[in-house]
């Protein structure tokens, strides 16, 4: 914290890149900062203003609110040009050449898909504007995935560290509930950590977990079956609890409002289905059918398909039938492309009865498109034989094949 | 007459609507009451018990509700309309339904749902101050802060006029309505968007009571699919299911057309047409349902006799206002005799048909009561099923049935009871007086039943009694003896009683409707027609117009014998009929030649031009041209392997 000098009205470093892992406390760290040493800041999400227009504009009506003046009026900034015209006059108007004033972007990352000047601009705003301004950015990732080809100011790069097992532990046991000892709390933190630590290192999802499984963790002292202190009964209770949570709620399988009911219920987490346990899809006939052919397309090579659909294929040559690329199994390698007329031959071959090629078999092919379980490659003209890939799962195909 | 024609039709027609309409609604009832307990739910924990402890360390997740609808992507619509009115009408006047096709980028989704939820705030209030709202769409920033400022002044301003006059509207919304965005279709919407929408409106959940609602056609998994851990432990998510689209089906079935409500009937070869498209194509009821709407067009369009269907209480009138040539066409179809007795004739053979085609539905369920619980099945599971087989042919000599009354007369005897039990409810929810002694007929049978099980206690009662051990022999020894000369017991000697009877019944009622005097007014039974509209072949039929162009063009000089090539046939017609002999790439000389040899054919007397090698200039334009045209069908494409070639695109008859 010793770069944000005490000395206001001195010069500050132009730009500042800080990051670190997901909650690593980069966010809270710099509001807090700027709140309690009263510096004047604007301070804007990169996502939630996803054009470099609206980002512009955001930071502009942040900046006539910054000295407490309430009343904001709409902006109209198209361009980085404008932005450094009216940037200059705003910090006039609000009186803040005396100190430096500071522009957070979080989530910085969305900066790269802006357009390729914003970047470098923010980073020597100072020297554009000249004003007393520090720009300091907050991402997830490096700064040598920021840095453009054309090169450009480098930042002064800080690195925030994960917070490590102790640290949690410590946070975490901070917001202790106000009728339990933090003892008590502090004991319930380390089963969870104990058990979420290996999967698990977000301390808003850990924060979350431990106010949701709490209750749970009570239940024998509420009941009294069980003082405070006994511990072992206490983690006997909760730690297969905690480990169903793992599965299912951690997962978002179900929801944090349905566990709670059931916790409330006092229910087994088995009787509720999560999301992945309904696999299932239920498709028309010929659909099935399509969707087998194009498995059988995008998995088996073109050569194989005479022999595995004509009834009179001809010898085999054993010898040298598999070509020395075509043993690893097609299943690494993924699915491939196949045009239109190859689909409809497979499909006419699997099926037993005749299949007319109504509009109805060629609309279904495009269901399956639009349902994701086909995907067409290339997006080239229908006319021009499009082709297609099957992104289903073998276990998929062979629950519908069933 | 025509006109006369049309308001009969529309009265079918309308009255069939209405009951589809009444269908709908109550369907997914069940499932929109549960979506909306949940959404009224969502945030109101929140609003009530927010200084609690667990409340301030929960992070607080957006209540989404994953909505698996099934693959019939057509019927989705209605269910999201009647969703978002029961919402608009119960919940919160904020609505949005997004679709992928309208959202590409987060700036057109925040567009499309500022754009929505704004002007449904124009509906809600008065005309008065529209200009205050009407700010063209471009001046106000797509941003969520912008939004959460609108939010904002609309809850204040509900909030200031509760009081007023407007209590009855608002006050079925409460406090701070909830703010519905409706995915229509999750697996069309991109990652980037999706993540992006949930990060930002995540930030702002504490100003914007947001809930979610994906609908999705496939699985739930395709939420983890497309939401990375992160972004989906934003979300709250529970899962809906609507009822499958096979249900669905036969609801409407069961209600539309295993009914005498209606005079309209649709025969077998229609209905398996219908329900194959359903099945094998789309799984789509709202086809079905369009495709059912299109017979009763078809029928009144094309059947004259379609005058008398009607409901049974007008028949009286319509066959008295029977014109000469209706009449004919009624003789044509029946022999009757004077033209006097004709119209009494008719509106008798008419009833008679009404009376069948109750019993017929009558008997038709409690045989299915009976088939339904057969093992394996032999005449189908479901109704529908059966009543194919019925309408078909008599189904009494068909090999299924056999084997039906062969595994009927194995059943046990509890589930015969509860069979003949739900067979008499059935035969006594009709208001008519035919079954009253059907239904009296079945009752002694479960009386007799009731009778047997006494004697059978009462007889084991007896060997329990007999303690002395020759009696008990004795007994035991008759039992035996009984049982291996195979003489029936009197269990099984009933079985058969009743098998033989619903039997019996089966070969009364179960009549074809073909067998029926006059059943053509009624039914609708020209499947081909329908097949033709319903599942076109557009490769088919352009082949068709292609090879054969008289099958179309029904012009005498085109009829052509044999497969030859006319040359009277369009140039097109030639060009495609020479490109069928060749192989995958074609020569463009040689294709030029051949169909300059066609063209040239009939004007022989002038053969010193054609004997040039020089190629007419007329030909070779005309050539040119239904080259370009089959290109433009997709039958060719220039190919760049060999110059002076295009490749072929099709293969095969069509």
């Amino acid at each position: 914290s010793q770069h944000f000098s005490n000395l206001r009205q001195h010069f500050s470093f132009p730009s500042i890149f800080i990051y670190g892992h997901t909650s690593s406390g980069k966010t809270y760290v710099m509001q807090t900062l700027l709140s309690t040493l009263q510096l004047p800041h604007v301070f804007v999400n990169c996502v939630e203003y996803f054009t470099s227009r609206l980002l512009l504009e955001e930071i502009l009506i942040k900046l006539q609110s910054c000295s407490g003046t309430e009343q904001t009026s709409p902006v109209r900034c198209d361009s980085l040009n404008d932005f450094v015209r009216l940037f200059k006059q705003a910090v006039a108007s609000q009186e803040l050449q005396d100190q430096t004033l500071y522009i957070v972007l979080d989530r910085a990352e969305q900066l790269r898909e802006m357009e390729a000047n914003i970047l470098p601009a923010f980073l020597r705003l100072q020297e554009l504007t000249d004003t007393n301004v520090t720009v300091v950015l907050l991402s997830e990732i490096v700064w040598e995935l920021f840095r453009p080809n054309t090169g450009c100011f480098e930042p002064f790069t800080i690195y925030f560290p994960d917070y490590s097992i102790g640290h949690l532990q410590k946070i975490l046991t901070q917001n202790h509930p106000p009728e339990y000892s933090a003892d008590f709390y502090a004991a319930y933190i380390n089963i969870l950590l104990g058990v979420f630590y290996m999967v698990c290192r977000d301390l808003k999802e850990l924060r979350h977990l431990a106010a949701l499984n709490f209750a749970k963790y009570c239940e024998p002292v509420v009941r009294g079956e069980a003082n405070e202190r006994d511990t072992r009964k206490l983690w006997k209770n909760i730690e297969p609890h905690l480990k169903k949570a793992m599965q299912t709620v951690y997962l978002r399988e179900i929801s944090s409002s349905q566990w709670e009911r059931l916790q409330h219920d006092g229910g087994e987490p088995g009787q509720l289905k999560g999301l992945s346990a309904h696999t299932h899809v239920e498709l028309p006939y010929y659909s099935k059918f399509l969707l087998i052919a194009a498995y059988l397309a995008s998995y088996n090579p073109v050569r194989t398909d005479k022999r595995f659909f004509l009834k009179h294929h001809g010898k085999i040559r054993k010898t040298n039938f598999m070509k020395k690329h075509e043993k690893t199994s097609n299943h690494l390698l993924g699915p491939k492309p196949f045009p239109l007329d190859r689909l409809l031959a497979i499909l006419y071959s699997i099926v037993d009865e005749r299949v007319a090629p109504t509009a109805n078999i060629f609309s279904q092919i495009t269901s399956l498109v639009t349902l994701q379980l086909l995907s067409m490659v290339g997006q080239n003209d229908q006319l021009d034989g499009p082709r297609y890939k099957c992104t289903v799962s073998l276990d998929f195909i062979r629950a519908v094949a069933r | 007459s025509h006109l006369d024609l049309s308001e009969k039709y529309l009265e079918v027609f309308y009255e069939c609507s209405l009951c589809l309409q009444k269908i709908q609604e109550d369907l997914n009832k069940q499932l929109l009451e549960n979506l909306v307990g949940f959404l009224s739910r969502s945030h109101s924990d929140f609003q009530e018990k927010t200084t609690e402890w667990t409340c301030r360390m929960k992070f607080r997740e957006i209540p989404t509700a994953a909505l698996v609808l099934g693959v019939n992507v057509t019927d989705h619509d209605l269910t999201f309309r009647g969703l978002s009115g029961i919402l608009q009408d119960n919940i919160t006047p904020y609505v949005a339904l997004l679709e992928a096709k309208d959202c590409p980028g987060i700036k057109n989704l925040m567009q499309k749902l500022m754009g929505q939820l704004m002007k449904c705030d124009i509906d809600v209030d008065s005309l008065e101050d529209e200009d205050c709202v009407q700010v063209s769409q471009n001046r106000i920033r797509c941003s969520m802060s912008s939004l959460i400022s609108w939010y904002e002044s609309v809850k204040k301003k509900t909030d200031s006029e509760t009081p007023s006059k407007k209590r009855n509207s608002s006050s079925r919304h409460w406090q701070s309505p909830p703010v519905v965005v409706i995915f229509k279709d999750m697996e069309s919407f991109t990652t980037k968007v999706l993540q992006d929408f949930i990060v930002i409106s995540s930030q702002h959940i504490h100003e914007l009571p947001l809930v979610l609602i994906f609908g999705i056609a496939t699985s739930p998994m395709i939420i983890h699919r497309l939401l990375p851990h992160s972004v989906s432990s934003l979300l709250c998510i529970e899962l809906f299911q609507s009822l499958s689209c096979k249900e669905h089906l036969s609801t409407i079935i069961d209600k539309l057309l295993l009914t005498s409500q209606f005079p309209f009937k649709v025969g077998e070869k229609v209905l398996q047409v219908l329900i194959n498209i359903f099945l094998y194509h789309d799984f789509s009821v709202q086809n079905f349902i369009k495709g059912f709407q299109l017979c009763i067009v078809e029928h009144f369009y094309s059947q004259p006799l379609s005058v008398l269907c009607c409901q049974l209480v007008d028949t009286k009138k319509r066959a008295c206002s029977l014109s000469h040539d209706q009449c004919e066409n009624i003789r044509k179809l029946q022999v009757l005799s004077w033209l006097k007795r004709l119209k009494e004739e008719t509106v008798k053979l008419l009833e008679d048909l009404h009376v069948y085609h109750e019993n017929y539905v009558l008997i038709l369920r409690c045989l299915h009561v009976f088939t339904s619980s057969l093992p394996k099945y032999p005449l189908g599971k479901q109704i529908r099923e059966l009543h194919c087989a019925c309408l078909e042919n008599r189904v009494w000599e068909t090999e299924e049935y056999e084997s039906s009354l062969q595994l009927a007369r194995m059943l046990n005897k509890t589930d015969l009871v509860t069979m003949l039990q739900q067979c008499v409810e059935i035969l006594m929810s009709s208001s008519g007086k035919e079954f009253d002694k059907t239904s009296e007929k079945l009752k002694e049978f479960l009386t007799q039943f009731q009778n047997l099980e006494d004697m059978s206690v009462l007889s084991q009662k007896e060997l329990q009694k007999k303690t002395d051990l020759y009696h008990l022999q004795k007994t035991l020894l008759e039992l035996k003896e009984s049982r291996r000369s195979k003489k029936l017991t009197k269990f099984e000697m009933l079985r058969f009683e009743v098998v033989d009877y619903i039997d019996s019944l089966v070969r009364k009622y179960l009549i074809p409707a073909d067998d029926r005097t006059l059943h053509e007014v009624v039914y609708f039974n020209t499947a081909s027609v329908l097949r033709e509209h319903l599942n076109a072949a557009p490769r088919t039929a352009l082949h068709t117009a292609l090879n054969n162009p008289h099958w179309y063009l029904k012009n005498q000089a085109l009829k052509c014998d044999g497969g030859g090539i006319s040359n009277k046939a369009p140039d097109i017609c030639i060009a495609y009929k020479l490109h069928l002999e060749c192989g995958r790439l074609i020569n463009l000389v040689d294709w030029l030649e051949a169909f300059s040899t066609v063209v040239m054919a009939a004007e022989e007397p002038n053969a010193d031009a054609a004997s040039s090698d020089q190629v007419d200039d007329t030909i070779h334009a005309r050539f040119i041209r239904a080259i370009s045209e089959l290109e433009l069908l997709g039958f060719i494409k220039p190919s760049k392997q060999k110059t002076d070639h295009v490749a072929r695109l099709t293969w095969g008859g069509c």
